[in-house]
């Protein structure tokens, strides 16, 4: 059930992938200020938003199980956020190597939009602690969905925060693609949409696998093995 | 290194560029690599499963799991699966 339409997210993934790396190496103009360089723009940004995206999808599907008390919206929200890490953490590759190579440093302390991500992605390398630290599954699904929700609110006012601070040194993309030549916004839309396609594959074999893996337990205790 | 040198761009910025997307492909690997060991253990577990249920089966109809008896001589498959 879970493993249903997985072949053709995949391949749409690897098509979409494809024609974005074809499109920002062939398509997309160099830019005048960074040159070459501004290339890491359509990696770098749409990682970062598909992973606040993800965090704020697990917080919704943890409001999910706590209404319905379905054990799958708990795995779900769970995946959601651990894939999210993985995506926040080359977030934080990418952008280093960029700012090292515009800024010449690895890291800026005084960048609202760093700090502010740095912040949120610590926040959520606490929720497999905490979750893991209770062994009643009940309870680790209840304090895990409490957790996620808590802190997918926090994603969007971090990111309104950030908006409103008076630094505007890191570059501006949601609602400034307007300002982008129609060749470059083309670009980065098919690169965002890649990105969110490769999240939705990698969150679905990891559902998969879950359930595979959990259902094959269930099996083996059912015939008395374990 | 002489490969890396000549097949990277000439502006010394431009490697960054390679730096970031190797990195970031680098992640989908490993992540990949490790799913791929994770499945290797789960179709471990649903073979060492299925053994036990048929050796349960026979066991209820009192007759011997062929894996329980040595393979006969000529049987070129149990030979090979036993070495």
């Amino acid at each position: 059930m879970y493993s249903r339409g997985l072949r053709a997210l995949s391949l749409a993934t690897v098509a979409a992938f494809s024609a974005a790396l074809g499109l920002v190496f062939f398509y997309a103009p160099i830019e005048a200020d960074q040159g070459f360089l501004q290339k890491i723009f359509y990696l770098h940004v749409p990682l970062a938003i598909v992973a606040l995206c993800g965090f704020v999808i697990g917080g919704i599907m943890a409001i999910a199980h706590l209404r319905t008390r379905d054990q799958r919206w708990d795995m779900r929200s769970y995946v959601a956020i651990h894939m999210s890490l993985i995506f926040g953490v080359a977030v934080l590759l990418t952008g280093s190597i960029w700012a090292r190579a515009s800024w010449g440093h690895w890291w800026v302390w005084d960048e609202p939009t760093l700090v502010s991500f740095l912040i949120v992605f610590l926040l959520y390398a606490t929720y497999q602690p905490l979750r893991f630290a209770i062994e009643d599954p009940e309870r680790q699904a209840r304090y895990a969905s409490v957790f996620a929700i808590t802190a997918g609110a926090f994603v969007p006012l971090n990111f309104i925060a950030v908006r409103l601070s008076s630094s505007y040194v890191h570059p501006r993309v949601l609602g400034s693609t307007s300002n982008l030549p129609p060749s470059m916004a083309f670009t980065f839309l098919v690169s965002l949409a890649a990105m969110a396609l490769l999240f939705a594959t990698l969150c679905s074999y990891e559902t998969c696998a879950k359930r595979t893996r959990m259902l094959l337990k269930a099996r083996s205790r059912t015939l008395g093995f374990q | 290194m002489t490969l890396f040198a000549t097949t990277l761009p000439e502006n010394s910025n431009d490697g960054y560029v390679a730096a970031a997307y190797i990195v970031f492909f680098a992640l989908v690997l490993i992540y990949v690599a490790i799913m791929a060991i994770r499945l290797s253990r789960v179709e471990r577990s649903v073979r060492e499963l299925r053994e036990q249920a048929a050796r349960q089966h026979d066991g209820s109809l009192g007759r011997p799991h062929p894996e329980d008896t040595p393979p006969i001589a000529g049987d070129r498959r149990r030979e090979r699966e036993i070495v």
